[in-house]
């Protein structure tokens, strides 16, 4: 198995698959390596904010950059580890283009034993307009990230 | 109901109701918002798909954002009477706990209202008020209904 896909394969089993909001937004891992991770967005009519113009929600949108930036993270550790975003900043561009799904690039560029700083752009198909942009920090847990498929059921609420 | 007609509606009668119904990203994720002790407070409603860690069970920090964002939108919109809907401009999210499975509110405080810019900090909890488990600071634009012809900006 080449390395590309070993990591690919790598963040889907552990952080990725087994979240049930990704599923709920239909997100799609596009691309993953220790260097860029891509997720895609499907343009949806639930997802819209502003109905007048079809424009998608901000918050469906931090939702696609928190994820793909935390994938970043978790496709650059050489072993799993629990990782929780410490901060998110975004920086809205432009409005997404109603109808067109949102790309998210994602780019692990500093990762000390304990914290990884991320940043990210994401678009809706021209890389180089992109409709919001963040930059994020990580903290990396101590201790092996268990196989979700392993672990007890959560906690039912109170 | 049409979202301007909604914005009338919840500066009149100070009901949310309206304008959470005409948002269809409200109403997939489950955002609504209220006003309580004459503050507005945004609520988040606990459901499966919004599930971010299912191994420590806790909600998808992308949907505290969105709920942090709505908040701010929906306290500027009842705030600030000669504004259509504002727009953010950036959004810094602090992640300080993580958020149990159940329903998750949000207050916002406006640090500096100016003629086109707000400055907004917007605190979300769940059990305990001084026990935020996310914190935002962010910027919007304020769009005026009508422009001024001649208006600098």
């Amino acid at each position: 198995m080449s390395e590309p896909m070993a990591t690919l394969e790598k963040v889907k089993r552990f952080i990725f698959d087994p979240v049930p909001h990704h599923r709920a937004l239909g997100l799609e891992l596009l691309a993953c390596s220790p260097e860029s991770v891509t997720v895609r967005l499907p343009y949806r009519p639930e997802f819209v904010g502003d109905p007048v113009s079809g424009v998608l929600h901000g918050g469906v949108i931090t939702t696609l950059l928190d994820t793909t930036c935390g994938c970043a993270v978790f496709a650059k550790l050489t072993s799993p580890r629990r990782v929780a975003t410490l901060d998110l900043r975004i920086d809205y561009m432009r409005p997404a283009s109603a109808g067109l799904d949102v790309i998210a690039v994602a780019e692990c560029y500093r990762m000390t034993r304990q914290i990884a700083f991320v940043r990210a752009i994401a678009h809706d198909g021209d890389p180089s307009r992109p409709v919001a942009s963040t930059a994020g920090t990580f903290a990396i847990f101590e201790g092996k990230s268990k196989r979700p498929d392993t672990l007890v059921a959560p906690k039912e609420t109170p | 109901m049409s979202v301007p007609e909604a914005i009338t509606l919840l500066r009149e009668r100070g009901d949310f109701g309206p304008l959470c119904a005409a948002i269809p990203y409200a109403r997939f994720l489950g955002l609504s918002l209220a006003m309580e002790d004459g503050h507005v407070v945004g609520m988040l409603a606990f459901s499966p798909p919004n599930v971010g860690n299912p191994v420590v069970g806790a909600l998808h920090g992308g949907t505290l954002g969105a709920l942090l964002e709505f908040t701010a939108v929906g306290h500027l919109l009842h705030a600030v009477d000669s504004v259509g809907v504002p727009k953010t401009i950036n959004l810094t999210v602090e992640y300080l706990r993580s958020a149990g499975l159940r329903d998750t509110h949000a207050r916002c405080h406006v640090l500096r209202l100016g003629r086109r810019v707000a400055v907004v900090r917007i605190e979300a909890y769940q059990d305990d008020r001084k026990k935020p488990v996310a914190t935002a600071s962010a910027h919007f634009l304020l769009e005026p209904k009508h422009a001024p012809v001649g208006d600098p900006g």
